[in-house]
């Protein structure tokens, strides 16, 4: 497997990278966002983790390249990593509903087990959102709309989805039993009035929706 | 000074410069400017006229000793009559034309003439005098002229019936007529004219705006001098006191690691999750001091951020072509950002709207809900959205009928520039 990391602080792409080729990974450091779009544009990137602020503005480019590769090529997994987040920011990743996509904070590398799980899951077309995403979503409490008629278990049960969570560790969490948090969910994608699919689509639809409002 | 109380009856701001209506005050208006301007071209021709004269010929004179009595004759009453003018044309501007001579302290007789010689606004009072001895003389005399000719030309007819001052008479009509039509407009004309020789409109402007400025550059630095503060205690009792704890908990860890490695294990954990919670506590502070999505984006992908994380709906619309400075950025954001937590937690609005336009120099931003109503505008969080905006010459208004809708509008002059120039990278 062969991704492109996007870092401009050396110590975290240097730690980082390091991490990733233990793991096997061919791992392509650039430090910068023209470098960044010229390694997506290659044919042989399975996948992208990215800083959202690179060199030469420090503004949007790396999310700006990542958005921009996935329209290339669409489920083209992409890992967005930022120092904050912006609940937006992971909206305009999310809006293809292709799935395949994590936003985090960078925070998220001190448990690199933790980051390690996001990035395959990524890697493998699921959704992983940073708590931190999911808690400022949550903060929203809906007037109208399929949101609204969420019940507060559902409604813990689509926040913990939007982290990424599998149906069994969203169990685990939530001290129910795993047939339970199925129900929850079928009753989520009834809701959200989300077609027929495969679960894992449906889930990345779900969340989608809930950060479109 | 001059006792203007007979003049009383005479003075008083310019009506309406319109044609219409022709009736009783309308006339009586255009009579009282006709009397104004006879008043004022007698003035001009053979009072404004030798003191001009005298003004000119006292410069070289001062050479010789003559020349500095002659001055002390002629400025005291160019002055006098100066100071008449402005009274004059600023009642009928209504409004206040300061004369702002230099300030002539205690210099003594022989010396305070080449203070006069020095001083911009005296020069000004002369190129008055001639200005009010010619130009100024016709725009003045000009619709009694109008007024009077009918009359002489009926006369005329009357007593010696010629062929000539019938022909005369059939031009009082589109002369009385020109009359109507001009005279508060060459009033007004005069009037505008002597504010500009005689005021000194222009130096009190500006030291009235070095005054505004000097007021709100204290108010943004004591501001600023507090927000740096509270940052510095935020730093020091937050993040600096947990990476301390994180380094002391690595520290006992070094010590456990080949005593009792799970002891040094969990230290190291403790010193994980303190990082973290540093980490956070920074990303608080980093985000009141500039929010990522403004710094990344701008002020209109700020504003939308802003609106995408209310728990309202909120729509933005907005229309600016280019780029404010980054301060007014900042600025406006947060503006916007304390108006819509207004809404939230006091109108009970359902919907809130933000719209932002650049219109002839001017960055204008509207917030509206439709919620209840009934803000206070002089409330005390809108005490710091002025003094936030004040800095830019900025204006904010409160407009909330109890039952709403209530809209704040804030205004400030601002260039725009096509790229966005961020202030540090970061």
């Amino acid at each position: 497997m062969r991704i492109v990391f996007a870092e401009d602080q050396a110590l975290l792409r240097v730690g980082l990278a390091r991490v990733l080729t233990e793991l096997g990974i061919d791992v392509v450091e650039v430090d910068n966002g023209p470098a960044l779009v010229s390694a997506l544009a290659g044919p042989d990137m399975d996948a992208a983790v990215v800083d959202v602020r690179l060199p030469p503005t420090q503004t949007t480019e790396g999310l700006a390249a990542a958005i921009e590769a996935r329209e290339a090529r669409p489920g083209f997994p992409v890992l967005v990593l930022s120092a904050m987040v912006e609940p937006e920011y992971a909206r305009r990743l999310l809006a293809d509903g292709s799935g395949a996509v994590g936003y985090l904070l960078k925070d998220r590398v001190t448990d690199l087990d933790q980051f390690v799980a996001a990035f395959r899951q990524v890697v493998a077309g699921g959704t992983v959102l940073d708590p931190e995403v999911v808690a400022a979503m949550l903060q929203q409490p809906a007037k109208t709309g399929p949101l609204a008629r969420l019940t507060p278990r559902e409604r813990e049960v689509l926040a913990l989805m939007a982290e990424g969570r599998s149906n069994a560790a969203i169990a685990a969490r939530l001290f129910v039993s795993e047939k339970a948090v199925g129900k929850h969910t079928n009753s989520i994608f009834t809701k959200f009035d989300l077609p027929v699919a495969p679960d894992d689509n449906r889930r990345v639809l779900a969340v989608l929706a809930w950060l479109q409002k | 000074m001059t006792d203007f109380g007979a003049m009383g009856t005479w003075l008083a701001p310019i009506g309406s410069v319109q044609p219409l209506p022709v009736d009783q005050p309308a006339l009586r208006e255009r009579l009282r400017l006709t009397v104004v301007g006879v008043g004022l071209a007698l003035l001009g021709l053979p009072v404004a006229l030798a003191l001009g004269i005298l003004s000119i010929i006292s410069v070289p004179l001062g050479l010789a000793v003559v020349g500095l009595a002659l001055a002390w004759a002629v400025v005291p009453a160019t002055e006098l009559l100066a100071g008449l003018h402005r009274r004059v044309s600023g009642t009928l501007l209504d409004e206040e034309i300061p004369a702002g001579y230099a300030p002539t302290g205690d210099t003594t007789g022989f010396l305070r003439p080449f203070l006069w010689l020095r001083d911009p606004a005296r020069w000004r009072d002369v190129g008055f005098l001639w200005f009010s001895a010619t130009g100024g003389f016709v725009l003045s005399a000009l619709p009694a002229l109008l007024l009077t000719a009918p009359v002489i030309h009926l006369i005329g007819a009357i007593l010696d019936g010629g062929v000539f001052w019938w022909l005369l008479v059939l031009l009082d009509g589109p002369m009385l007529l020109t009359w109507w039509l001009v005279t508060p407009h060459l009033a007004r004309a005069r009037a505008l004219a002597e504010r500009g020789i005689l005021g000194h409109s222009r130096v009190e402007q500006l030291e009235q705006r070095v005054e505004e400025v000097t007021a709100a550059r204290t108010e943004t630095l004591d501001h600023s001098a507090a927000e740096v503060r509270r940052i510095e205690r935020d730093l020091h009792d937050g993040a600096q006191a947990q990476m301390i704890a994180a380094g002391m908990h690595l520290g006992m860890a070094e010590k456990l690691v080949t005593s009792d490695p799970e002891a040094a294990a969990e230290k190291l954990r403790q010193a994980r999750e303190t990082t973290l919670s540093a980490l956070a506590e920074m990303r608080a502070l980093i985000k009141g001091i500039h929010p990522p999505a403004l710094a990344d984006t701008g002020l209109v992908g700020g504003i939308e951020a802003l609106a995408f994380a209310a728990p309202i709906a909120v729509s933005v619309a907005a229309d600016v072509p280019g780029h404010p400075p980054a301060a007014v950025e900042s600025a406006v954001y947060f503006v916007i950002a304390e108006c819509l937590t207004n809404v939230v937690k006091h109108a009970d609005a359902n919907r809130a709207w933000v719209k932002v336009e650049y219109v002839e120099g001017r960055l204008r931003a509207e917030v509206g809900d439709d919620g209840r109503g009934g803000a206070d505008p002089n409330g005390s969080g809108l005490e710091g959205v002025r003094r936030r905006l004040s800095v830019f010459d900025g204006t904010i208004s409160v407009s909330s009928p109890a039952g709403g809708p209530t809209v704040v509008t804030l205004e400030l002059p601002c260039a725009l520039s096509s790229q966005r120039i961020k202030p540090s990278s970061g």
